[in-house]
């Protein structure tokens, strides 16, 4: 049995992304309760009864020297030890924890070695907290319920005509959701090739939508997008719900952005997307505030491009 | 132009989805970054990339690219996998770099 029953390789990707991003810092328990060498057996006993804990780390100048675990005491109690100082006796044979690694480390960890706690170490080698099952337990459940409320809240597409018998579309799309990324941009797609439109305004519409509907999964809290589809143009509004851009002049300029290195490693984040979605755009904008971003794309169906691909086909032939 | 076909048996990289062989390439993209990819991208050119997950086929298939080749001993995820399957778009895997694949492909292409 697994300690902690969470598959950190094929788990659903919001688990997966979860564990992730988490680092043990954020599951730890950081208050710590340590004692100096010198400390006897016995005054850990006491320690551990009066705070209820199971472990206590010994520490020299925020260095761990070792950990007196409740095995240890039974032992000392067993053999006639318990007035012996703790560094005759602790455990020095330690796993260690680093505080910026990712929580799947630590549910590995668990699986792997039979330890209750590992300790935590900042890359000073310093001992900054404990981490135990019941906190990555905890905490997962935390962040799962919130995911879990999230996707209550995200509704399928829903595809309504307005009182103008323009065709309506709008899309749910979730917080670092990739594994639904694209979605609405190839249903928006589709739609405008069923209609006929010429491939360079699907291509234009495809860009358009397909950059607002990452910037909402990359940047945002989550959103939506809304494609409402006229006689002459299509409009691609993205609304999310924050926390808004800082500066959106800044957001507007080619190769300006915010995304941290997992997101750029994925190869989004270059800071190509907002300037894409104005360049394809006839009509394009913009407003952000700490309670969402909305920008609206409009993409027509214009002649000069029915003419040009007219003429093209007149070549091909 | 080139069928998605001769690229498998010209290039011999290591097959994830084959994709819809009778499709044709007309060139080729290379890029990392996939607004750069969105942006800039030819229909019907073969993406030539690191980028091993699920994303690159959403870009592949909004573009219209019917092939990828991943560089640099990168394998594609499951879930890229079935996505590129799903969109009928090619899947080649190798341990070349992306300069040695683009050179190899420009050269089928005769584009060189």
């Amino acid at each position: 049995m697994q300690t902690i029953p969470i598959n950190t390789y094929n788990s659903p990707t919001v688990i997966l992304e979860l564990i992730y991003r988490l680092k043990v810092k954020d599951v730890m328990t950081g208050s710590l309760i340590s004692v100096p060498l010198g400390t006897t057996m016995r005054a850990v006993q006491h320690l551990m009864r009066e705070k209820a804990i199971t472990g206590v780390p010994v520490v020299l100048n925020k260095r761990l020297l070792g950990i007196v675990s409740m095995d240890d005491i039974i032992q000392a109690l067993d053999f006639g030890y318990i007035n012996d100082p703790v560094e005759q006796h602790m455990t020095t044979n330690l796993i260690l924890l680093e505080e910026d690694m990712p929580v799947s480390f630590a549910i590995n960890y668990f699986d792997r070695y039979r330890y209750h706690r590992f300790p935590v170490l900042n890359r000073h080698k310093e001992l900054v907290g404990i981490v135990t099952t019941r906190d990555i337990s905890t905490r997962l459940l935390w962040e799962i319920n919130h995911e879990v409320e999230n996707l209550e809240r995200m509704n399928q597409s829903t595809r309504i005509t307005d009182g103008l018998s323009r065709d309506v579309q709008t899309f749910s799309i979730m917080k670092h959701d990739f594994e639904n990324a694209g979605f609405a941009s190839t249903e928006i797609k589709k739609k405008l090739k069923l209609n006929k439109i010429f491939p360079r305004t699907i291509r234009r519409a495809a860009i358009a939508s397909y950059e607002l509907e990452m910037n909402i999964v990359v940047h945002s809290n989550g959103g939506h997008i809304t494609a409402e589809f006229g006689p002459d143009e299509v409009t691609i509004t993205s609304k999310d719900t924050g926390p808004g851009i800082l500066n959106v002049d800044h957001a507007m300029e080619e190769g300006f952005s915010t995304a941290n290195e997992w997101i750029r490693s994925l190869g989004f984040g270059a800071g190509m997307g907002l300037p894409n979605v104005r360049s394809v755009s006839d009509d394009f904008s913009i407003t952000s505030d700490a309670e969402g971003t909305t920008v609206v794309s409009t993409i027509r169906f214009s002649d000069r491009e029915i003419k040009q691909q007219a003429e093209e086909d007149v070549q091909h032939d | 132009m080139i069928s998605i076909e001769q690229l498998f048996s010209h290039l011999g990289y290591k097959k994830f989805s084959e994709g819809d062989l009778q499709k044709t390439i007309t060139t080729g993209y290379t890029s990392d970054l996939l607004s750069d990819v969105m942006g800039n991208a030819d229909e019907g050119s073969v993406l030539i990339t690191i980028q091993a997950h699920k994303n690159t086929i959403a870009v592949a298939s909004l573009v219209g690219m019917p092939a990828i080749i991943l560089c640099n001993g990168r394998t594609p995820t499951e879930d890229m996998i079935g996505a590129a399957k799903e969109e009928g778009i090619a899947i080649l895997a190798t341990s070349e770099s992306q300069f040695t694949a683009s050179y190899k492909v420009a050269k089928l292409l005769a584009l060189v």
